[in-house]
């Protein structure tokens, strides 16, 4: 292993080895560089490693000195409240605790927020069967010359740009769905409680269930790939031992190799919840922007991070700087649920195993 | 088998069987016809009036090319290599070497871990909005090139940190304490013995990255807005880039700009494919050297994986689960 390898083989024998030959600098000033190369390394990779944490903390300082205006004003309407109004534009400034704000203006979020949850877990609840049911695919049924290239399609799927994917669903995948798909499913659906949201209008392709689609497509890599590469670190003996026992395929996968990378997939499956939650410029192009909450799944709903994208312009009109604060605090929100959907992944991995490789990862 | 004529449990265990596999092509068809409908289409849509030109004029208000946005839009990814890259192989260096793992639980977590970990998951516009408040705002930077340079480094840097982490993880500890053993300098074993041993892993990552990055739109919009030309200075000057183009083009009064849209989809996903695909050779080509290093029987340990015992005894790599 020595010998043989690369790497370990061109290694100097002694670190002086390699300076010989070269134009020698004064001794006094390499054996100072030498002397203090580690703590240069460690010194660099501290600062290094602190700038994320400082990113984090002052991102969110930001955000909270930003929203405090809006926070006060607004007060717990913002959660649950359904009315989104700028108010008068023409100049009448009224003060609420002393902050000025538009007359009128009134911004409660809710439609917002549920937009990006009902979003999100669509998406979900479409990728996560989806993307199990192509690992095992790719991994235990396969033949690598093909299942090599299939991953590899995966993987580029997941460097797709989202502008990308958002043009293609707005013009492309957005009218094949209104179109072919979803008068078909209408048409069948029952009016009973949850399956009445699934009957007409079908509207026009942009909407609530298309972007979730479209999100389960943009988060299906997360997870899939994830989901192959723990797959391929179960060791064969388990699995070749169950089989040896007379377990058919599917006891296999469902008592040997699920149980085995559980946590891993959890882990991924909230990366991906992660992904869907953030995303903006997909839910920007085929959401339809509309902040009321749709009365059938297919039509126009917005989430938060397409609405502080889209609505940035509108809110710069607002002489008094309130709306562009509300902004502030709908990012907040935002920030606030992906961090706590973080935090709670880690939890859940932290307590049951280790999270499997990153995405894409080598 | 044939022979023995099976109970009502045996058929329903293969029917079970049966349909799991079935489910599971299901389920790989459904991800990859629209996958391969995504990339056709882009390619269709471009194709049918793609002009070379486009690669070498300047936009105009009726139309013309996108030379300054694919410029732009290189030069984002090269500030972004630069800045992030540095910052974020460090900042691996120092999760995967430097950092000790928690003495009671033997756990490597701690708080620079997890806010890197968060900011990996925070949303793209929310840092595109603590831009534009606390850069273009607040430093009266205006949208600018610096603006974004930052706030997309921000972006990548766990990524980057990630993924350098996860390769300098994969250097067999025998390397290390073979260093050490022959007298050299922390600093110097890092340099030219572990370093280089992970150099693929950690390109691999900074191509990734770099597919991230130059993908992005959101946050940009809020830090750099566009412009039609390159501008001449780092601050106070809008910016141009390709995504930008496919956002808000696709739809514009005038039918030219649909199909610089299209054009500019198209060349993103190119860059994409050439990032991805130069990652992809990287890789190979490393596994190839590993396995000619290790001898026969390299390649199929790669691929069943994790297995305890054919793996090095020193070595850290493909260590089980739990």
């Amino acid at each position: 292993m020595t010998t043989a390898d690369g790497v370990a083989g061109s290694i100097p024998v002694t670190p002086r080895a390699e300076s010989v030959g070269k134009p020698k600098l004064p001794r006094r000033i390499r054996d100072f560089a030498r002397r203090n190369e580690e703590h240069a390394w460690r010194g660099t990779a501290w600062v290094a490693v602190v700038l994320p944490l400082a990113a984090l903390v002052f991102a969110v300082s930001v955000l909270a000195v930003k929203a405090w205006p809006a926070i006060r004003v607004n007060g717990w309407y913002f959660l649950y409240g359904r009315n989104w109004t700028y108010g008068s534009g023409y100049g009448t400034v009224v003060h609420t605790g002393g902050v000025a704000h538009p007359m009128g203006s009134q911004f409660g979020a809710w439609a917002i927020i549920w937009g990006t949850l009902a979003s999100s877990i669509i998406a979900i609840v479409i990728a996560l069967p989806l993307s199990i049911g192509a690992a095992f695919a790719l991994t235990e049924r396969m033949p690598t010359w093909i299942s090599r290239p299939l991953g590899f399609t995966i993987e580029i799927l997941a460097g797709i740009p989202s502008v990308v994917i958002g043009l293609w669903g707005i013009l492309t995948f957005g009218p094949w769905l209104a179109n072919h798909v979803y008068p078909v499913i209408a048409d069948h659906m029952p009016d009973v409680p949850v399956l009445r949201y699934f009957r007409n209008p079908v509207g026009g392709g942009e909407g609530l269930l298309s972007a979730g689609i479209v999100l389960a497509l943009m988060i299906v890599p997360i997870i899939a790939s994830t989901t192959r590469d723990l797959f391929m670190q179960v060791p064969p003996l388990p699995k070749e031992g169950a089989s040896a026992l007379g377990m058919t395929d599917w006891e296999v996968a469902n008592k040997v190799t699920l149980p085995w990378v559980r946590s891993g997939i959890i882990g991924a499956t909230v990366l991906g919840l992660g992904r869907a939650l953030g995303e903006t410029i997909a839910i920007a192009m085929i959401g339809g922007a509309s902040l009321q909450i749709p009365h059938t799944v297919y039509l126009p709903f917005t989430t938060v991070a397409a609405t502080i994208l889209s609505q940035l312009d509108g809110a710069l009109t607002d002489g008094t700087g309130f709306a562009v604060a509300t902004l502030a605090e709908l990012a907040l929100v935002l920030a606030v649920i992906s961090v706590a959907v973080n935090l709670i992944a880690r939890l859940i991995v932290n307590r049951t195993g280790r999270v499997g490789a990153p995405v894409g990862g080598a | 088998m044939t022979t023995l004529a099976a109970g009502p449990a045996t058929r329903r265990r293969r029917a079970s069987s049966t349909v799991w596999r079935v489910l599971t092509y299901l389920a790989l068809i459904l991800i990859m016809a629209p996958a391969a409908w995504l990339l056709i289409g882009v390619l269709a849509r471009a194709w049918s009036h793609w002009q070379w030109s486009v690669l070498w004029t300047t936009l105009t208000p009726t139309g013309g090319g996108l030379r300054d946005q694919i410029l732009g839009t290189l030069i984002l990814m090269v500030g972004v290599f630069i800045i992030a890259g540095t910052v974020g192989v460090m900042a691996g260096i120092h999760l995967a070497e430097m950092a000790r793992p928690n003495k009671r639980s033997g756990r490597l977590s701690g708080p620079l871990r997890t806010a890197s970990d968060i900011l990996s998951g925070f949303p793209s516009i929310v840092l595109g909005y603590v831009g534009y408040t606390a850069l273009v705002v607040g430093l009266h930077w205006g949208f600018s090139l610096a603006a974004a340079l930052i706030i997309l480094s921000i972006m990548v840097i766990p990524y980057i940190a990630k993924t350098t982490e996860n390769s300098l993880r994969q250097v067999p500890t025998g390397y290390r304490e073979g260093a050490e053993a022959l007298g050299m300098s922390m600093g110097y074993s890092l340099r030219k013995v572990v370093l280089k041993s992970a150099l693929p892993g950690i390109v691999t990552g900074l191509l990734l990255a770099l597919a991230i990055a130059c993908g992005e739109t959101a946050p940009l919009i809020y830090t750099a807005n566009f412009a039609p030309t390159l501008p001449h200075s780092l601050t106070h000057a809008s910016f141009p880039y390709l995504t930008y183009v496919v956002f808000q083009y696709y739809n514009a009064p005038q039918a030219n700009y649909h199909a610089l849209s299209y054009d500019a989809a198209l060349i993103l996903v190119v860059i994409v494919l050439l990032l991805l695909v130069s990652s992809r050779i990287i890789v190979a080509r490393t596994q190839r050297h590993a396995e000619s290093a290790r001898g026969a029987g390299g390649g199929r340990r790669r691929r069943r994986g994790g297995g305890a015992e054919d793996e090095p005894l020193l070595g850290i790599t493909g260590a089980p689960p739990r």
